[in-house]
């Protein structure tokens, strides 16, 4: 790639650079996300389990776990976490 | 039956590889991308139910066992082979390419072996032929990381081969069928194909050695040697309770370190060892839709888990680093391979649409229908986790997140290529999954496309993604940082070296105070004698021949005094 186009490059302003498009996106993942939600009253469940049949279930179970799952490898980097040389710097 | 169709398929790609190194450069090239195309029409003309045979050493060898499991594995493989060496035909390296045929088709072979033997010589030559993909880095950690993976890769055939010994004396025959935990045999056979698969425990040398291999070297390795053992399990070990937990517990344990690790192929190793484990309850499980389902998703698995590693390949390739502190905002110098990610991306998460939904859910629907609600949880969350880590962190953190002001080239036109086919492949077969249907072990009875399912499948996404955002916002997620996270390979790189070492150390301590002792001992003796018969000592002194006389006449007279005295 020539400097000219990397300047070009580097210059551009991109949809997403713009902060406000940002907040759009996050605004339609919060209204995707309310209707999903809402759409739990409209369809026929086809559940294996009791616990299915929850209104939401599997959307407050994503929810939970996944915050669960970041919150937990949180508190594991604490006891694992190293430098990135860690198994190098003594050779 | 023809000449043609008593073939193993791998062979054409072992042997095939043997004449590579004699042709020039650009021939070797077209040459090589050729073979797996012949490899697939071979597979494709097999015939389920034909078994060649052949004696030697006084057992049956079956070198070609064909059935409806095996072929499955043998169309994904020479494809899995064909788009990795096209994403890797820049690559001028004989080195490598001879290793990856030589690496495919040994994994084709095993899987259309039909004997112990034959599975154990191919099996083995899978761990020494691929080993070169990873040294072909040429660096002294990737040196390091070769050894410790060929290591590990063949202790597995060594202990496939002394359970396939005693399965022989115990049964006295070596074909490959269900074999079952009961025996010792079938426990040590269990191992050695653990060893391969990742098991949770036995797993690190997949996330230590992937990342080490070179651009291309990677998507080649992440297709064959595990998958390789989720089929071997899925012949030997089908309907074994423990695989249900194993399975279970490697779904869920790896999404952990993924979330924290800052290579991004590390993280894509970590998640390759979480679908495993979704492969691997389905095989426990054992009923026809869970084994259906672990063949559709093994297909489906290499392909998504080859276009990842492809894109992540990609950005290594041009930027020179894969990790997720030092990259960012590269979607807008690699649009297109953002593009390709974000497909392998959706596929890997099971995205309606995506080659996931249509495989992952079998075995799902396998594990409900056998009322497990503990496993089918873990697997929910694992599922909701993998879009987590795999499905969001990878592309954010490599093409989006904060602009690292890198500007590179796109992906060059192969790469572009063999990443536009794989990520074409994920939705095909997630539009239209009779394809895949149809060439499944057992007829298939099963309806993904079903309102429940997808809306359900949608919202685990959407808020799994809603909590990515949340936590991001709030500044919860953890950041990319440089560093290294413990694994259980620190006890054979750090614990285990320390023990050896101390214990060398305190022999050689104990040794050399024993042989200090021994020294000074025979050092003390020499000393004495040496006082009294070294030159200075009185026993080695030389006299006077006079002196000489004199003490003989004085002890002559002495004597003659004596003898006058006894006289008196």
């Amino acid at each position: 790639m020539s400097e000219d186009q990397e300047q070009g490059n580097s210059t551009r302003r991109y949809w997403l650079d713009d902060q406000k498009n940002v907040r759009k996106i996050i605004i339609a993942l919060f209204i995707v996300c309310g209707l999903l939600f809402l759409a739990d009253g409209f369809y026929e469940k086809h559940s294996h389990f009791g616990f299915e049949n929850i209104f939401g279930f599997y959307a407050i179970y994503g929810f939970v776990m996944c915050v669960a799952l970041v919150v937990a490898a949180k508190v594991m980097r604490i006891f694992l976490m190293r430098d990135e040389d860690y198994y190098d710097r003594d050779r | 039956m023809t000449v043609i169709g008593s073939i193993n398929p791998g062979l054409i790609l072992i042997l095939g590889a043997l004449p590579a190194l004699l042709l020039p450069s650009v021939i070797r090239r077209v040459y090589i991308l050729a073979l797996p195309i012949v490899g697939f029409m071979l597979v494709h003309q097999l015939e389920p139910g034909t078994l060649v045979t052949m004696e030697a050493f006084g057992m049956t060898l079956e070198p070609l066992q064909v059935d409806r499991l095996s072929i499955v594995w043998g169309y994904i493989f020479n494809i899995a082979a064909f788009l990795g060496l096209l994403f890797a035909w820049h690559e001028r390296d004989m080195l490598q390419q001879v290793s990856a045929l030589v690496y495919a088709g040994a994994a084709i072979a095993a899987v259309f072996a039909g004997d112990l033997v034959t599975l154990f010589v191919f099996w083995e030559l899978t761990g020494v032929s691929s080993v070169f993909l990873i040294w072909a880095s040429r660096t002294p950690e990737a040196y390091r990381c070769g050894m410790r993976y060929l290591v590990i890769q063949v202790t597995s055939g060594v202990i496939l081969l002394a359970g396939a010994i005693i399965w022989y004396a115990d049964t006295g025959s070596i074909d490959f069928g269900h074999i079952g935990i009961d025996s010792i045999a079938g426990k040590l056979i269990l191992v050695a194909f653990g060893i391969k698969c990742a098991f949770p425990l036995l797993h690190n040398w997949l996330q230590d050695a992937y990342p080490q291999a070179t651009v291309t070297g990677t998507v080649i390795l992440s297709a064959f040697t595990t998958k390789l053992a989720v089929y071997a399990l899925a012949r030997g070990f089908a309907g074994t309770e423990a695989l249900i937990y194993i399975g279970a517990t490697m779904t869920a344990f790896p999404i952990f370190y993924a979330v924290i690790e800052n290579d991004l192929r590390r993280v894509l190793a970590y998640s390759l060892n979480n679908q495993l484990g979704f492969m691997v309850v389905g095989v426990g499980v054992g009923t026809e839709l869970a084994l259906n389902g672990t063949a559709a998703h093994a297909f489906s698995h290499i392909l998504y888990k080859a276009l990842l590693f492809m894109s992540m390949g990609a950005v290594l390739f041009r930027t020179g680093t894969c990790k997720g502190s030092e990259l960012g905002g590269l979607y807008k110098s690699m649009p297109l391979t953002t593009g390709f990610c974000i497909i392998g991306a959706a596929s890997i998460s099971a995205f309606p649409l995506f080659s996931g939904f249509i495989s992952k859910s079998m075995i799902l629907t396998a594990v409900a229908e056998e009322h497990r609600w503990f496993i089918w949880g873990t697997l929910l969350f694992a599922s909701a986790g993998v879009f987590h880590h795999s499905g969001i962190k990878i592309p954010y953190f490599a093409f989006f997140a904060h602009d690292s002001g890198r500007r590179v080239k796109e992906a060059p036109w192969h790469m572009l290529l063999a990443m536009g086919l794989t990520a074409f492949l994920c939705i095909f077969i997630g539009v239209y999954p009779t394809a895949l249907y149809d060439i499944l072990p057992y007829a298939v009875d099963y309806k993904p496309y079903t309102s429940y399912h997808v809306i359900q499948q949608l919202q685990l996404l959407m808020f799994s993604a809603l909590a990515f955002t949340v936590l991001m916002l709030t500044r919860i997620y953890p950041p990319e940082l440089r560093s290294t996270n413990l694994d259980t390979d620190w006890f054979y790189r750090i614990a285990g070296p320390f023990v050896v070492d101390r214990l060398v150390n305190g022999l050689a301590a104990i040794g050399n105070a024993v042989e200090a002792t021994l020294t000074k001992v025979v050092v003390d003796t020499i000393t004495v004698i040496r006082r009294h018969h070294g030159p200075e000592g009185f026993m080695a002194k030389t006299l006077h021949l006079s002196s000489m006389v004199f003490w003989v006449v004085a002890v002559l007279a002495f004597a003659l005094i004596l003898d006058f005295a006894r006289g008196i």
